[in-house]
């Protein structure tokens, strides 16, 4: 309890450098954490997925065109309770920067396969009987400030001309994981305008298929018979669980993920050579101390364990306060970004992590000059006095 | 105003060369984040700048911004085919290719997962009308075949896709003919191939840009006008550099704004740094910041030494974080384009402009760190001083 006593009043013997260390590693350690909270986000997608979904898209890419004749026989495979499918829409609302996920689909099947975007029977069928009807998410509808009823004007990109589509229903997530900032409209409207373009050949075409399996633990061989199924045809198809495919998507940015990760361990370095600084400076001055503190008797693995445990609590107040700060930090980056990630949650792993990393900063700041002190010469030290 | 030599500002450093080093340490880490940020959008940049070519124009069905989005009918390329203004080559045939741009989800090399990558279909037209685009290695595609040369970048990171190798897309091998540079383009990160046999393989009825030369750049705005007021084309047209640069907008954007906020973020913690160093550094020296008063040196002069040591510190950060930045001129980088959804290969890029913003947000990071504690020492009064020593 004396040592306790004797670090705490160390620490703040020089108020102004240590509160300034403190600042330092608050925001060290609250970037650190809001960081690695990004890169969560970006696989949050694979985390929301179900075990019973497999998505089946074309071998050549994703989005290129499957014939939605391979429905029918996707249906016919053991062991696959449902299909469906969606085609993106892409498309411009008033300006670019106004981005969201909009796609096309096949309303009756479609939420039949998903019931974790929850909608009334009033809602549902007031989309199916409105050609132009679309569902829109929660999140996506406070965003822009919809309400059901509204009619949304999107510029075509894929699917070229001016749309307006009249909203028919907002869907809430049944768990935090599901996407609420989703827009459906339906399949057979584009189908029916890329018809009158260019034909019926064109028309019936899909951009990737979900498929509903009964058992999980078959998804693997499911996945292989309906890949066999297209072999050698017009359109070889690529079928992995919901999650893989996610994954294999959030995997075409990994180069920007590392250099996000690289940075954020960054951020910890700098830290800690303003922290070591810190304690050198601290030890320096009191070096007299020290030899006096020699001279009295106590041994050299006090005086370390002086700096140590200053250095510790010093890590310990910040790295607190750090992991603290990063809760509203983070609910303020989610605004800034207009939601564009659906899940963002400061995750127990990144706490985790955000405490070792200043307990790892407090250790190493205060190496150098504990073992510097601890070898001084009591002469010498005394001599510093004068 | 006499000013306080120099040399008594540098050997402070030296004289407390740990402070020193961690100090600047901080800085130079800060400025490194800093540096590679700057160095990769300029990197993209120069990518996408080098792309398209200032006398080429781009047409693409209405609205549709990207290449994977548009679709131009055969009756409307012969249409556009027949317009003037287009440029002729010696002879006489005119330059202007019809293409198409499919993704191909293909493995890398190193790690086997799976990239998008843009397959071209163009012709010998196509070549001639970008000259940064040079064969290295092999020769290029015969047309009527499945052959098919490969960009640098596409050569370099994808599997297969060596001299004589065969790779399958579309359900049909194609056979690796050629390799070519294209000055570090955007065309460094795309397979080329013939555009009928790209057509047929990914049953494409239509094309998906129209590409040509213009006889003169003056035509531009006449022929943009001319396709905006036929009813029945549907068409946009670009010149082709300022197409290029579009397509990368929201990725420069994304990484600058990333990356800087970053930055400013960090640099919260290295002028923390600088802040305890100076005022560590005026604390222990109050008995010769009063002998320099008593000596005849004004207060500023003070101010600007200790500020000067501050900026001192700041100016070594900043150098060895920026030479450690500019090691990464040797790394070369491949990432997902959103506005494309294909890969684009592209490396950090060092520029003078680089440096001068660097050195001025590090000796900025010096500034704000030191001028508080150095207008305080400023402000000690000479007797306070001298009774302290």
């Amino acid at each position: 309890m004396f040592l306790f006593k004797l670090l705490l009043k160390n620490a703040f013997r020089h108020k102004l450098r240590t509160m300034l260390t403190m600042v330092g590693l608050i925001v060290a350690i609250s970037a650190f954490g809001l960081l690695r909270t990004v890169v969560d986000a970006w696989y949050a997608g694979a985390d929301g997925t179900s075990n019973t979904r497999l998505i089946t898209r074309s071998a050549i890419a994703v989005g290129s065109p499957l014939p939605l004749y391979y429905a029918d026989r996707i249906k016919k495979v053991d062991g696959v309770t449902g299909v469906t499918w969606v085609n993106w829409f892409g498309g411009i609302y008033i300006d670019r920067r106004n981005f969201f996920a909009r796609f096309a689909v096949d309303g009756n099947s479609y939420f039949a396969m998903y019931p974790e975007y929850i909608l009334s029977e009033e809602e549902k069928s007031a989309f199916m009987a409105d050609r132009q009807g679309a569902i829109v998410g929660r999140k996506l509808a406070q965003r822009f400030g919809w309400k059901v009823g509204d009619t949304i004007p999107l510029s075509g990109t894929v699917y070229p001309g001016n749309w307006n589509f009249n909203i028919r229903g907002i869907y809430h997530a049944a768990d935090a994981r599901t996407d609420e900032s989703l827009m459906m409209m339906h399949w057979s409207l584009l189908a029916e305008s890329v018809r009158k373009r260019l034909g019926n050949a064109m028309a019936s075409q899909v951009g990737i298929y979900m498929v509903n399996i009964k058992d999980p633990g078959r998804a693997s061989a499911i996945s292989q018979e309906i890949d066999a199924l297209f072999r050698n045809s017009v359109a070889e198809t690529r079928t992995e669980t919901e999650k893989a495919f996610q994954l294999g998507i959030v995997s075409m940015s990994e180069a920007i993920l590392m250099a996000v990760r690289a940075v954020s361990f960054v951020v910890i370095l700098i830290i800690m050579a303003v922290m070591a600084n810190t304690m050198t400076m601290t030890a320096r001055e009191r070096l007299a101390e020290y030899a006096t503190l020699k001279a009295l008797g106590f041994s050299p693995a006090f005086v370390v364990k002086l700096l140590f445990g200053e250095s510790l609590m010093i890590a310990a107040i910040g790295g607190a306060i750090g992991i603290a700060a990063t809760f509203p930090l983070a609910l303020g980056f989610l605004h800034q970004t207009n939601d564009i990630f659906k899940v963002f949650e400061v995750s127990q792993t990144t706490m985790i992590y955000q405490g070792i990393a200043a307990l790892v900063v407090g250790l190493i700041s205060a190496a150098w000059p504990a073992w510097k002190m601890s070898n001084i010469d009591i002469v010498q030290g005394l001599r510093h006095v004068a | 105003m006499r000013a306080i030599p120099l040399s008594y500002v540098l050997r402070n450093l030296w004289v407390r060369r740990v402070t020193t080093i961690l100090t600047a340490g901080g800085m130079a880490l800060v400025v490194f984040v800093f540096a590679t940020v700057l160095m990769m959008s300029e990197g993209i940049n120069e990518t996408m700048v080098a792309t398209g070519q200032p006398d080429n124009v781009l047409i693409l069905r209405k609205g549709a911004g990207a290449e994977i989005n548009s679709a131009i009918t055969r009756s409307q390329a012969s249409n556009l085919d027949a317009m003037p203004g287009i440029a002729t080559d010696n002879q006489g045939r005119r330059l202007l290719s019809r293409e198409v741009a499919v993704l191909n989800n293909l493995p890398k090399r190193e790690t086997l997962e799976m990239a998008n990558v843009t397959l071209r279909g163009t012709s010998d037209v196509g070549l001639a009308i970008r000259p940064q685009v040079k064969l290295v290695e092999g020769r290029m595609f015969r047309p009527g075949t499945s052959e098919i040369v490969a960009g640098r970048a596409v050569a370099r990171g994808f599997a297969n896709m060596s001299l004589g190798h065969t790779i399958t897309m579309a359900g049909r091998e194609w056979t690796v003919v050629g390799i070519f540079d294209a000055e570090r383009s955007g065309f460094d990160s795309e397979i080329w191939g013939d555009v009928d046999q790209v057509m047929q393989a990914f049953r494409r009825a239509v094309y998906a840009s129209i590409v040509f030369k213009l006889a003169s750049i003056e035509a531009f705005n006449g022929i943009r006008q001319a396709i905006a007021d036929d009813p029945q084309l549907q068409l946009d047209a670009k010149l082709e550099a300022r197409f290029y640069a579009e397509q990368s907008e929201g990725m420069t954007k994304f990484i600058k704004l990333l990356g800087l906020s970053l930055s400013v973020i960090f640099s919260i913690g290295a002028i923390v740094g600088a802040m305890i160093t100076m005022f560590a550094a005026v604390a222990s020296r109050i008995g010769e910041i009063g002998t320099l008063r008593a000596l005849g040196f004004r207060r500023e002069a003070v101010l600007l030494a200790f500020l000067g040591e501050s900026l001192g510190l700041a100016m070594v950060g900043g150098i060895v974080g920026l030479m450690a930045a500019s090691l990464m001129q040797t790394v070369n980088i491949s990432t997902l384009n959103y506005q494309t959804f294909a890969e684009m290969a592209f490396r950090f890029k060092f520029t003078w402009n680089v440096a001068v913003q660097t050195m001025s947000f590090s000796l900025l990071m010096g500034f704000l760190g030191g001028f508080v504690p150095a207008w305080r020492a400023g402000q000690l009064s000479i007797i306070e001083c001298l009774r302290q020593a």
